[in-house]
């Protein structure tokens, strides 16, 4: 311990030294620090753990110097937040890397993050809110021959866990290799040209030991990836499809049937008008540098969900989508549109216009011809190849208009068939329908003073009952805010929990820094940032947050 | 071992003030040099960027990140004023992943922005600026130094971006 410390603050003496602009090297960085005051509520189920104060901190530190950079990330769980892994505890160092970045080479020792094609075969990513955090730990190596072409390598394991203030690697290991061709970058005189392609392919594998006595697991599973963009005028095409070699692990019950993944995206869009149609197959994707873990921790590759990311509270947190690991095939459908200004329907600035669809279902298990005893076999799957058993049904619309210089305001409609069967989150049975309409004014006081009010209402005759929330937030420019949030779940069946959770928080805003505080009930629910999501728990209490980018 | 301990302390209490001291404002900070790609897969290198010697707005948005969406629109109510009286060019830094990568074009398109846009997939811009969550806003003037960042989107804000834009102009 002693030895970590010595060496930070040689590290911290040593950085900010150097950060004298004669001697030219650069220091960025952030940091951020979560305490909790936690109250046990037992209506709502919040408890508060022995230590009643609850703390995640974390400050990330790179140094660049010409064209050789390093960094560290300290982290803290003195015990770790409400919601979030509670196996994260201590303090100590949970990401550092070097670097050397030349003009066509870029070499990185200790920990890293990537991603090849759209992610579906290898993504190493953080997502600090969520607690999810996969990079990387090895060598990594990217090279550009000549303009237009990239390949890259890399080797390492993955982390997943933070231990007494220790990193926790995989014990499997992760490889991988892709390579990118960009043809207009590639062809000097196609760089002015109407039609842009772009290819690439990747290979992941990965390494576990295998120590099974009934069968035999595969020690090294591969992962092979092809992937084009076309672009033509106003028009694009992308996809790639991905197929995993047999990977019996926990997660699938250690069969041996291969895995696929396939997204396309299909554009069109010009000044105005954008439309987006998504295509996603998936089948047994679920690709982990350990084979036993399950959860969110160990992921080599991303499988994205296939729906809007609802950010207004009652549609974003009470039926949340994602993926489903095991498979489904997903369509989505987005039309964004703006009608012009000074138009009749468009008035003075103009409206925008948002229509977004998506639709998952289950695929079909092909399970004629197969001798599950002798080689573990269960089913064959094909992409796209769709069932009637339904996932999630999303339809919202949107419209948001300046009426002018003072008043803006948008309305939001949601319709919802969450299969609760499949993705389990409440303890209703089956499908559960339901509607969610919001409404939102802002009202600009002044230049600096500005109020905003969210109305909104979910119905659902099924699980808990109708919702509303009410939000209201002033702000005042640069500075500060207050905000309060009720959320009343006034249609509850039980009356005994037709309870109100009400959140008051304000925050001040200087440049770069920013704190927080929040008190009152959170009610328990589904935290989706980025497209993944995390139960989080009901709590109570009051919450401190700062944030610091330097 | 234990003065050794002691000194390194104090080196890094005195490093970590002495940077604090020389840091305010963040003026001797340099754009850094990170490789991602714009919106026809075209790759680019941040530290790079040059726009004649005019400042550049640098803003870090999502798709999904309502606040980050009204500053750009508040923006481009005045964003061809700024470039065609006063050479300043924004440079919008989307860290959507791939959920809502395949989004970026049809929102700009149909919102009407003008801007550049960059694709930081794997947040490596957004990390290499310590950035935590969107919108965050920087000012990188005429040098490549970044002279300004402010976390967060209010209406109101943008005002402070302009004042700050005019006394760079003045300088």
């Amino acid at each position: 311990m002693k030895k970590i410390l010595l060496t930070c603050c040689l590290l911290a003496g040593v950085i900010s030294y150097s950060q004298n602009p004669m001697q030219g090297g650069n220091v960025t960085g952030n940091a951020e620090t979560n305490i909790q005051y936690l109250n046990t509520d037992t209506v709502i189920g919040a408890f508060a753990p022995e230590e009643k104060i609850v703390m995640n901190s974390y400050m990330n530190v790179n140094y660049s110097l010409g064209k050789f950079r390093a960094g560290v990330r300290f982290e803290s769980y003195l015990p770790s937040t409400a919601g979030y892994p509670s196996f994260y505890t201590g303090s100590g160092i949970g990401y550092r890397y070097a670097q050397y970045a030349g003009d066509r080479v870029t070499v990185t020792a200790g920990n890293f993050y990537e991603q090849f094609g759209s992610g579906m075969i290898l993504r190493a990513y953080e997502e600090r809110a969520l607690g999810l955090d996969n990079a990387l730990d090895g060598a990594s190596i990217k090279f550009r021959p000549v303009d237009g072409i990239e390949i890259k390598g890399l080797i390492g394991k993955q982390r997943v866990d933070f231990a007494d203030g220790r990193l926790i690697n995989s014990e499997g290991i992760v490889r991988g290799i892709d390579g990118s061709i960009n043809l207009n970058e590639l062809i000097p005189r196609l760089d002015t040209s109407d039609l842009r392609i772009s290819i690439g392919g990747s290979l992941v594998s990965r390494y576990q030991s295998s120590t099974n006595d009934t069968i035999i697991l595969p020690a090294n599973v591969g992962s092979y990836g092809a992937r084009i963009g076309i672009q033509y005028k106003n028009f694009y095409i992308n996809g790639e499809y991905v197929i995993k070699d047999n990977d019996p692990n926990e997660h699938n019950g250690y069969i041996y049937n291969k895995g696929h993944g396939a997204l396309i995206n299909l554009g069109y869009s010009q000044k105005g008008l954008g439309i987006l149609l998504t295509a996603k197959s998936i089948d047994n994707m679920s690709f982990r540098s350990d084979r036993t873990f399950e959860g969110n921790q160990a992921f080599i590759n991303y499988l994205p969900a296939t729906s809007n990311n609802h950010t207004y509270n009652l549609a974003g947190s009470l039926y949340p989508y994602a993926t489903n690991l095991y498979g489904e095939v997903a369509y989505q459908l987005d039309v964004l549109y703006k009608i012009p200004k000074k138009s009749f329907i468009g008035g003075k600035y103009g409206t925008d216009l948002h229509l977004n669809l998506s639709v998952a279902t289950d695929h079909v298990r092909h399970t004629s011809d197969l001798d599950f005893e002798t080689n573990r076999i269960s089913y064959v799957g094909k992409p796209f190849d769709m069932t009637d058993s339904l996932y999630n049904f999303d339809f919202n619309i949107h419209a948001s208009r300046k009426l002018n210089k003072k008043w803006k305001a948008s309305l939001h409609y949601f319709h919802f068939i969450y299969n609760n069967t499949v993705n389990k989150i409440t303890d209703h049975e089956k499908f559960i329908k339901s509607e969610v309409v919001v409404g939102e004014v802002l009202y600009k006081i002044n230049r600096k003073h500005s109020i905003r009010i969210e109305a909104q209402a979910l119905f659902t005759e099924v699980d808990r009952g109708n919702w509303s929330t009410f939000l209201i937030e002033y702000t005042i420019s640069p500075n500060w805010f207050f905000t309060i949030m009720d959320q009343y779940n006034y249609g509850n069946p039980d009356e005994s929990l037709r309870l109100h959770y009400l959140l008051g928080s304000f925050g001040y805003t200087h440049n770069r820094s920013r704190f927080m505080f929040m008190y009152g009930k959170q009610r328990a629910g589904i935290l989706c940032i980025g497209g993944v999501c995390r139960p989080v728990p009901a709590t109570n209490g009051l919450t401190f947050t700062f944030t610091q980018s330097f | 071992m234990k003065n050794l301990f002691l000194l390194s302390i104090a080196i890094g209490i005195m490093g970590v003030f002495s940077f604090t001291g020389v840091n305010d404002g963040g003026v001797d900070k340099k754009m850094p040099s990170v490789t991602l790609t714009d919106m026809y897969g075209k790759t680019i290198n941040s530290g790079d960027i040059s726009n004649n010697g005019k400042p550049i707005i640098i803003s870090f948005w999502a798709t999904w990140c309502k606040p980050c969406r009204q500053e750009l629109n508040t923006i481009a109510e005045e964003y061809d004023d700024l470039v065609e009286e006063y050479g300043i060019k924004l440079i919008a830094v989307s860290i959507d992943d791939e959920r809502n990568k395949s989004k970026v074009k049809p929102v700009v398109d149909a919102a009407g922005w003008e801007y550049d846009i960059w694709l930081d997939t794997n947040s490596d811009l957004k990390r290499a600026m310590g950035v935590n969550y969107p919108p965050q806003t920087f000012i990188i003037d005429g040098d490549g130094n970044i002279v300004y960042s402010h976390v967060g989107f209010v209406p109101g804000d943008e005002q402070d971006l302009y004042d700050a834009l005019l006394k760079l102009m003045e300088e």
